[in-house]
């Protein structure tokens, strides 16, 4: 690596140093928001600026980093940020679970249960969870200091009231050890007992809020809830499209503009190790090689922010799992869904293919039913 | 009546610099009783009132209150969380302008029910039922239940916040200017559902006004301030038929006469 005017990990130790601190309170009063001087980073706010300062200063040179974007490993800012560490710390990357020592993480817990000493860093954009109730900084600091969480259930009842059930789908409050009430970050609510008891370590940092806080391993994470209407997650209707898998957060992707659309595994790594393990769901008939249809091969370039195969030395990285030819459709991010969908007929024309042959050239797509 | 106070004022005073808020202020509340505070504008009603509510810290005096135990303590040497507590549960503030003692932004439901989710009621049901209750106490119909106090009319939402604070059943309520701003005919209503929640529930309130109307109708004793300091006390009938100090003469004989 010679990049001998960055300190490793690209914060100076000082910095380090006094993130660690922090962190350190944080796990000692778990769900406790620790005001930290978060500084300027390479990347813009909203990018994960907080979760990097957390993971610049817990890394060391014998991690094992693997970064994910609403659970793919080859969206932008997962790509992006996995570079960044490569680049400033020499460290090695992954993009399987099980192998990462340090998962940093922006909207999702991967599906495989961490184990003892893995460490899960957040994106966290607001952390505090009372923010839209009591726009007050000192108010929402002495509600927590006088755990005055009432106005959280105010917020459950609106919900109730309004659509007849608890509809907040993410950043859905937790009570920690029962003290504090946490914002979990904007994962989705399906992901919140994953939380609670976990082997892991979960930091989370916040950093333009400059707030850190923490969840040490085996704390007990509680949903907020009534008592007639109890806290659920999600359930899909289908198994994930490509790996068959249940029990799993899916992403829904848009094929055509027919209403054509899938559900596929959020968490690629999980929905990848399966289909090598030779589990397959009802669109991914296997061997065939990349054809035009849009759901195989030749898309990983995509406007989706797909991984350029230039951008990872190969040395350090094992080339990823989602190039094959099994690739899934690109990356589940939210905001890239709808490019994606009328990109599909632009990428096809660009590979000259006869319009017309992207609405012909897969089966019709079976309903899949909506969630 | 009970023959010890539920709340005891003495001596108290604020002063903002060299300029007095309110000085020297001795009173006592029992259980049960309508205490009015009148006098002008700038008079220090308000400040008094702030005071006793905790809701500003007083220069120098005590204000001690009974807890539901019996027992007196001094307010100001209670802990935070514990004067935080007192007024979501024990106590009530009515604010002149229903904007500040309501969230705009929630509904009427929730409104009601969250003095009930704030010490400890996590059944949705029971918390909705309380609060269709409360709104018919308070004569909103419901089907507003839903609706966010944003689409009510100044009295719908001065009902409903009175409605707020009493869900926990309080013991001392206090209401600043609780008609102010509201036309003749509301007020009328208003003061109306007031003397009949407070004799039903036996509540202690103090509730401060220029009208001295709202004073007659509803209170049992009336204490006149003028530049922060009291110039009568006594019987509401007795002051307002027999006004002794000067200025309360003066604020007797300028009631408008229709």
């Amino acid at each position: 690596m010679n990049a001998p005017t960055y300190n490793f990990a690209y914060l100076d130790e000082q910095t380090k140093r006094m993130i660690r601190r922090a962190i350190l309170k944080a796990i000692a009063i778990p769900g406790y928001q620790v005001p930290f001087a978060s500084r300027e980073m390479p990347m813009p706010y909203g990018w994960g600026t907080g979760g990097v300062q957390v993971t610049a200063a817990i890394l060391g040179p014998d991690d094992v980093l693997k970064v994910i974007d609403q659970g793919a490993d080859d969206t932008t800012n997962a790509v992006s940020i996995r570079k960044f560490f490569q680049r400033v710390a020499g460290i090695g990357t992954t993009t399987s679970t099980g192998d990462a020592t340090i998962i940093q993480t922006r909207h999702r817990i991967p599906e495989q249960p961490l184990h003892e000493g893995q460490v899960l860093v957040y994106q966290v954009p607001i952390p505090e969870p009372l923010r839209f109730l009591e726009p007050r900084e000192t108010e929402t600091r002495k509600m927590h200091a006088l755990e005055e969480y009432g106005l959280m259930h105010v917020k459950l009842y609106e919900d109730i009231a309004r659509n007849g059930h608890i509809a907040t789908t993410y950043a859905y409050p937790v009570k920690v050890e029962g003290r504090y009430v946490m914002d979990p970050s904007p994962t989705p609510k399906f992901d919140n007992p994953k939380m609670h008891m976990s082997a892991a370590l979960q930091l989370f940092g916040a950093g333009r809020e400059k707030r850190i806080y923490a969840l040490p391993p085996h704390t007990e994470v509680v949903s907020l809830d009534f008592e007639d209407h109890p806290f659920e997650v999600q359930r899909f209707d289908k198994p994930c499209a490509l790996c068959g898998a249940e029990q799993v957060y899916l992403d829904e992707v848009v094929l055509d503009d027919r209403g054509g659309r899938m559900f596929v595994c959020s968490d690629t790594d999980h929905c990848e190790t399966r289909r090598a393990n030779g589990f397959f769901g009802e669109m991914a008939e296997g061997g065939h090689d990349a054809q035009t249809s849009p759901l195989r091969g030749g898309r990983t370039e995509g406007p989706g922010g797909g991984e350029d195969g230039t951008n990872i030395p190969p040395p350090l990285t094992p080339p990823l799992k989602g190039e094959g030819n099994l690739s899934r459709p690109v990356a589940g991010v939210g905001s890239c869904k709808t490019s994606e969908t009328s990109s599909f007929d632009c990428v096809a024309q660009a590979e000259g293919t006869p319009p017309g042959r992207t609405s012909s050239g897969h089966p019709p797509l079976k309903g899949e039913g909506s969630r | 009546m009970n023959e010890f106070p539920l709340l005891s004022v003495r001596s108290v005073t604020k002063t903002y610099g060299a300029r007095i808020g309110c000085a020297d202020v001795n009173f006592d509340v029992w259980p049960g009783e309508v205490l009015a505070v009148v006098g002008e504008s700038g008079s220090g009603k308000t400040t008094l009132l702030n005071c006793i509510s905790t809701r500003l810290e007083p220069t120098a005096g005590t204000v001690s209150y009974r807890m539901r135990d019996g027992e007196m303590r001094d307010l100001y040497r209670l802990g935070e969380a514990e004067r935080r507590f007192l007024l979501r549960t024990d106590w009530g503030f009515v604010h002149q302008n229903p904007a500040d003692g309501l969230r705009m932004t929630v509904s009427a439901g929730a409104n009601v029910g969250e003095r009930l989710m704030a010490i400890g009621d996590r059944h949705y049901g029971r918390i909705r039922d309380t609060a269709t209750d409360w709104l018919g106490r308070v004569e909103i119909g419901a089907d507003r239940i839903d609706d966010q106090p944003r689409a009510f009319s100044g009295g719908m939402r001065q009902r409903l916040q009175i409605a707020r604070n009493l869900v926990t059943a309080p013991r001392l309520v206090f209401m600043d200017e609780p008609t102010g701003g509201l036309d003749v005919s509301v007020q009328a209503r208003l003061l109306d559902l007031l003397r009949g929640l407070v004799h039903d529930l036996g509540l202690a309130v103090i509730i401060v006004t220029h009208d001295l109307a709202v004073a007659r109708l509803l209170s049992h004793r009336m204490m006149v301030m003028k530049d922060g300091r009291v110039v009568e006390h006594g019987l509401t009938d007795r002051l307002l038929d027999d006004p002794r100090a000067p200025y309360t003469q003066l604020l007797v004989s300028s009631i408008l006469q229709v």
